[in-house]
């Protein structure tokens, strides 16, 4: 039988919000997912010509090339700064930062937790996968206690090098965040309520609520040195342990 | 100077405490919001100059200051500025170094504002005024600069320009509104293509092309910006080359000297990036040294000997660790040559 095309719904496409320019992250990588999944919120919302991302240093660093709308590269933990500058000068804009744990809980520490002091009222989407993925699979603050990287080949051990930092924990203590969640992409029931979650975020930011965190535990199959699948298994299994998910923070 | 910086058309200022510089930031505090503009106190110099980043990105005039060891931690940011050629203006009032060192006068930050503290190959115009009106007028032309090249400009002041008081009178204001459009700018892809601002050149060849543009732009600033002050060397046989505050004291040097029948005569670079290098190499052909004076261990020394290159004496008389020389200190170091 002949296919009728008019007769055809479209259930999936590529968000409008997204270049045609390829993802250089590597296969089975969870952060492919959250830009598309920012790139589908945007759509939604209807908020392309007035969004603004702020790339970070680390594997997205060049993610300015993959939305269709305006974007800016920042030095490395310095996002929630040049947001803040950004989102000031122009409050019409979303402005939204993609931090890695490196960037966010680490180098960016300061910037990362006075800019949700402030209440700034920007998005903040901080990728928790445990480990520096763009240097080859150095020790991350977040790296769990005996996960192996490159930098702790034995194993993390806090008597050398702490705990894992839960960086969503901090900020929700703060006075001024609006909405501080911790999601994870491990199955579909997950990714879906990442979805929803960055979706509130971002509807948060255009009511002018204030600050979002959205803490996502990603995989990095690369430098975990795991199948895609295996890795969605760990987070699972052993990583949520450690961070556990859910809603902090929910003023509104 | 943060009237100066209203008036240039400042409308986000981001900075963070430090002595002897933080007059400005509370005036700042202060005015800022009457004009609508934005005030952040950051949590660190480094928050500060990264918040100019995206302000300067989203279209505003921007400025922040501090004073030697805050631009230490700004001078990353400032590399990214200057990657993504973004203006953006920055005073330095100079205080004594390295470390924490002191907070009164000094001229230790030449080399880190003149010769790149950050990394990578880039310039910075560098201002540096001599009195508090002068302050005023090179601030104004440091954002005028700054929107013009896409470049940041610093003014580079030191602790007693931080710390003095003269009577001035304010250029009228510019409107925000009436400046040229920056099509460059974040400010939403609405009915144009997405603006990308950026540093991150990954291929060789594109961060070389966009590199030799850039430098090309700086030739530019050195044929067309190069700004001093000569002062009674039409008949020197020595002149003295200062800046800043410094600059101001040989003047009474020379006045002093000329009533004891010696010649001696200023130079005084205005931007001491670009350099002039041009009228110290036309004074070395007709005068017998040039004695260069700093609040430092000899730094601009460096450029006056590279113009000079063995046409004259360049000797080199420096105060350091905030200690600041007076016209007699000036006066009994010409005279060793004057003989």
């Amino acid at each position: 039988m002949p296919v009728n095309a008019k007769s055809m719904v479209k259930v999936f496409e590529r968000p409008k919000s997204l270049t045609d320019v390829q993802f250089t992250y590597c296969p089975g990588c969870h952060h492919g997912l959250v830009t598309r999944i920012i790139a589908h919120t945007i759509d939604e919302l209807g908020l392309q010509e007035r969004t603004v991302v702020v790339a970070p240093v680390g594997c997205s660093v060049s993610m300015y090339e993959w939305f269709h709308f305006d974007g800016i590269q920042a030095s490395h933990g310095r996002a929630c700064a040049v947001a803040t500058g950004i989102k000031r000068v122009n409050p019409h804009l979303i402005v939204f930062t993609y931090q890695g744990d490196g960037d966010l809980a680490a180098i960016g520490t300061a910037e990362s937790i006075h800019a949700a002091n402030r209440g700034e009222n920007i998005t903040v989407v901080f990728i928790n996968n445990q480990i520096y993925g763009m240097t080859g699979g150095q020790m991350a603050p977040t790296t769990l206690i005996g996960q192996w990287a490159t930098s702790c080949p034995t194993g993390r051990d806090p008597a050398l090098a702490g705990y894992p930092i839960r960086f969503a924990e901090i900020v929700a203590q703060l006075d001024a965040p609006v909405y501080v969640t911790r999601q994870s992409l491990y199955d579909q029931k997950r990714i879906m309520a990442t979805k929803r979650a960055i979706k509130k975020a971002f509807q948060y930011q255009v009511e002018d609520k204030g600050y979002s965190l959205v803490e996502i535990l990603a995989n990095c199959p690369t430098n975990w040195r795991m199948s895609p699948v295996e890795t969605n298994r760990r987070l699972a299994d052993e990583v949520v342990k450690s961070y556990p998910l859910g809603d902090l923070v929910d003023r509104v | 100077m943060a009237e100066a910086g209203i008036r240039a058309g400042c409308r986000a200022y981001f900075g963070y405490p430090i002595t002897p510089q933080n007059e400005l930031l509370e005036y700042m505090a202060a005015h800022m919001p009457k004009v609508g503009g934005i005030f952040i106190q950051a949590e660190s110099e480094v928050a500060a100059i990264n918040m100019c980043y995206g302000a300067s990105a989203a279209g505003a005039r921007t400025m922040t200051s501090s004073s030697s060891p805050g631009i230490s931690l700004k001078m990353e940011g400032i590399s990214y500025l200057a990657g993504a050629d973004l203006p953006t203006v920055l005073i330095n009032v100079v205080r004594g170094g390295p470390g924490l060192g002191n907070i009164a006068p000094a001229q230790g930050d030449y080399f880190q504002a003149t010769k790149g503290g950050g990394h990578g190959d880039y310039r910075m115009i560098v201002l540096a005024p001599a009195t508090i009106p002068e302050s005023i007028e090179l601030v104004m032309l440091a954002f005028e600069l700054a929107d013009r090249y896409r470049v940041p400009v610093m003014v580079l002041a030191d602790g007693m320009l931080g710390q003095m008081m003269e009577p001035v009178l304010f250029p009228e204001p510019v409107d925000p509104a009436a400046l040229p459009a920056k099509p460059w700018a974040i400010t939403g892809a609405r009915g144009r293509r997405p603006n990308r601002i950026s540093s991150y050149f990954l291929d060789p060849a594109e961060l070389s092309a966009r590199n030799v543009k850039r430098q090309r732009r700086y030739q530019q600033i050195e044929e067309q910006e190069i700004r001093y002050e000569e002062h009674e060397t039409a008949d020197a046989t020595l002149v003295v080359a200062a800046y800043g505050s410094v600059a101001r004291i040989a003047r009474t040097a020379v006045r002093m000297a000329r009533s004891e029948g010696i010649k001696l005569g200023l130079l005084r670079p205005i931007t001491v990036w670009p350099f002039p290098y041009s009228p110290l190499r036309a004074l070395s052909r007709r005068v017998d040294a040039i004695l260069t004076v700093e609040m430092n261990a000899g730094q601009m020394v460096e450029d006056v000997r590279l113009a000079v290159a063995e046409r004259a004496e360049t000797p080199f008389y420096g105060k350091l660790g905030g200690l600041v020389p007076t016209p007699k200190d000036i006066l009994r170091e010409v005279k060793r040559y004057a003989s």
